[in-house]
């Protein structure tokens, strides 16, 4: 009689709770369920969007992970569906942890893991899907909670536990991965996104924007109050969002090497939405936490479990004509919008090297570093529409991406780490002069 | 007969030299009140231009292309030009304020019809404003939008969009001031029935094989680069 009491005051906190922080956003249903479910140790949280093709391994490995390095906590996986068709949903539900349990282990697990499927709209908002496993994990009180990929078919079960130990065990915030990638593979990320990262706010994050991740129940809430989800948006790339809130928050972060992954989900047609998604959130970044980016200098390594990073050199087709000529007529047809956003000289730069042939062709990383510096600049600024001025970089990072394909091309991984970390250096090296663009001395 | 002239001219001399001593008055009124409109209107210059400046409206004129404009017509910045504009305006109503005091016959009602028009003239020259601002915004949304898809003929497609926004807005501007709405009606009407007769004849009849082959040399275009997909993620 007494437990009963007790349970009912827990169910009525819960949903007082829940009304009180993210009313609207959980529905009914969800709430009973993770009231079911009560508090765990570790969440895995698992956004899908018509997955049933991959998300069955995932399931499984993430089933396994659990049972083999977390048989004794108290863990649930929580879907955060987009409205699949495919009936993605109901397999990760219906997913028995019994079949791994029998044909890894043979053994029973000493705990239920429980699975949950919310669906939180009819299109893809990754922001909502983190701000629903961060709501659930804040009312499971979860100590901390995973984000895996649907489309990761080559997961493996000890991803979790690289991911889940150094928060569990060495009190880390937030744990990235870093992956072993074709050496091309990623060029946003090593030309651009990881140096600038690094550059501003003086930390070697080799993926600042993961699809597999795990952080703290502290940076889960931080994050949950913080980030203003209501502002337009505040849903893209709400990972770089939270690897961004862990700098600024003076979190512990930390890499664990995971391995090789399969990029199924990514496309190279989708370079402008990545843009926003990255980019455009680490320009977006700047104005707030312009005291703390502005006074760094150089760079530290963070904790890094595992190889920092490792390149592949399987053959792969990339069409480095269209590139050159998506370039050329980039810097032809934009010239009104780069005269707002580049200084002359820049400019005057771009175009003389749109003119030259595709096997002399060479975007010095000076000169890339310059321009995005620039349009860092003329972000902050707002010369013109933010979201034009991240569309406008497009082209010309097709620019940079074909000079880095022909510098490395027959380059051993180890010549392709050199031109990355020379790359750092040279964002690093030129900071000050992103300094002056900032405020208007240029 | 000669007394009578004299009588006469005294009479007329005597009541000119009143009207004028009735009117001095109401002219030393319009000339005070002309002098006040000055100050006040210059005032207002001031005003709007510390406005203008602290609202960086010359950085959103540059952005809706309207600086453009008035650099190729040798004209001061916009905002320069929009407090010339708030002070003349000013100034012009005081001293049509002051031309009323004198109470000449049938000024009155063309002066209320000036002040009347006024509030119809700054919402015209502010649907003009928004119009510019919104073709810029929408053609280059449009230009970043086919270049990073890469379709041909970009500039063609922005300029395209703009040039009917501005339309739009001209359009809206003219009924806004009650100008020709007749004329401008027909003169729209016309000009767009003849572009849309004319594209429906060059791709209908006189383009068939042109349009043939350009949607022909479209979705093969899209098939090959369909074919020629990278296989890298840019993340």
């Amino acid at each position: 009689m007494l437990e009963e009491v007790s349970t009912k005051k827990s169910v009525a906190a819960l949903r007082t709770d829940v009304k009180i922080s993210e009313e609207g956003l959980l529905t009914d249903d969800f709430v009973r369920q993770l009231i079911n479910v009560g508090e765990v140790d570790i969440l895995v949280g698992l956004p899908t969007y018509n997955n049933a093709k991959t998300v069955g391994p995932v399931v499984a490995a993430i089933q396994s992970g659990i049972l083999q390095w977390f048989p004794r906590d108290r863990a649930a996986i929580i879907n955060t569906d987009a409205g699949s068709r495919d009936g993605t949903p109901e397999m990760v539900v219906g997913a028995s942890i019994d079949d791994v349990r029998r044909r890894e282990f043979n053994r029973l697990a000493l705990r239920t893991l429980h699975s949950i499927s919310m669906q939180y709209g009819s299109t893809v908002a990754r922001g909502t899907a983190l701000r629903t496993v961060l709501s659930a994990g804040e009312l499971l009180q979860a100590k901390a909670t995973a984000i895996i990929s649907p489309d990761s078919t080559n997961i493996q079960s000890d991803w979790l536990r690289d991911l889940l130990k150094p928060i569990c065990r060495d009190n880390f915030d937030l744990v990235l991965p870093t992956y072993a990638r074709h050496k091309f593979e990623g060029i946003l990320v090593t030309n651009l996104l990881y140096p600038m990262t690094r550059a501003l706010y003086g930390l070697r994050i080799r993926e600042p924007y993961a699809s597999e991740f795990a952080f703290s129940s502290r940076l889960g809430s931080q994050f949950l109050a913080q980030n203003q989800w209501n502002d337009d948006g505040a849903g893209e790339g709400s990972e770089v969002r939270l690897t961004l809130a862990a700098i600024t928050g003076g979190l512990r972060i930390g890499q664990s090497f995971l391995g090789a992954k399969n990029h199924t989900d990514r496309h190279a047609a989708d370079l402008v939405p990545a843009l926003r998604q990255t980019v455009g959130v680490l320009f977006w970044s700047m104005d707030p936490n312009f005291l703390l980016w502005s006074s760094k200098t150089g760079s530290q390594p963070i904790p890094t479990t595992g190889a920092e990073q490792e390149f592949t050199h399987d053959p792969r087709r990339v069409n480095r004509k269209r590139l050159h000529e998506m370039f050329r007529s980039g810097v032809a047809e934009l010239a009104s919008v780069f005269q707002s956003i580049l200084s002359a000289a820049t400019l005057e730069e771009l175009q003389k090297i749109a003119g030259l042939a595709e096997e002399d062709f060479h975007y010095s990383a000076e000169l890339w570093v310059r321009t995005v510096y620039e349009f860092a600049a003329a972000h902050h600024k707002a010369v013109i529409s933010r979201d034009h001025i991240v569309q406008a970089l497009a082209p010309l990072f097709r620019g940079r991406a074909l000079t880095f394909l022909m510098e490395n091309r027959n380059s051993s991984a180890d010549r392709v780490e050199a031109n990355i970390e020379s790359l750092c250096l040279e964002f690093e090296r030129l900071k000050p002069y992103l300094l002056e663009m900032w405020s208007g001395k240029k | 007969m000669r007394e009578m002239i004299v009588s006469e001219l005294t009479q007329a001399v005597q009541e000119l030299a009143r009207g004028f001593a009735r009117f001095l008055p109401r002219l030393i009124v319009l000339v005070i009140i002309a002098f006040a409109g000055w100050v006040i209107a210059y005032l207002l210059k001031i005003l709007a231009r510390s406005i203008l400046r602290l609202i960086r409206f010359d950085r959103l004129s540059d952005n809706a292309g309207a600086s453009q404009l008035l650099a190729k017509a040798a004209l001061p910045p916009s905002s320069e030009l929009v407090s010339r504009f708030v002070f003349w305006v000013g100034w012009l109503g005081f001293i049509l304020l002051g031309i009323s005091v004198l109470g000449i016959f049938g000024l009155q009602e063309h002066i209320a019809r000036f002040f009347l028009f006024l509030p119809r003239l700054f919402a015209a020259m502010l649907i003009m404003f928004l119009g510019l601002l919104a073709a810029s915004f929408f053609s280059r949304a449009a230009l970043l939008a086919a270049v990073n898809s890469n379709l041909p003929s970009p500039r063609f497609l922005a300029n395209s969009i703009r040039g009917i926004i501005i339309v739009f807005a001209l359009s809206m501007v003219f009924e806004e001031l009650d100008i020709a709405q007749q004329t401008v009606l027909v003169a729209f009407g016309i000009a767009f029935g003849a572009i849309m007769l004319g594209l429906a004849i060059a791709f209908g009849t006189g383009g068939k094989e042109l349009a043939q082959r350009f949607l022909e040399s479209r979705l093969r275009h899209r098939h090959e680069e369909e074919k020629n997909e990278d296989e890298l993620s840019p993340l």
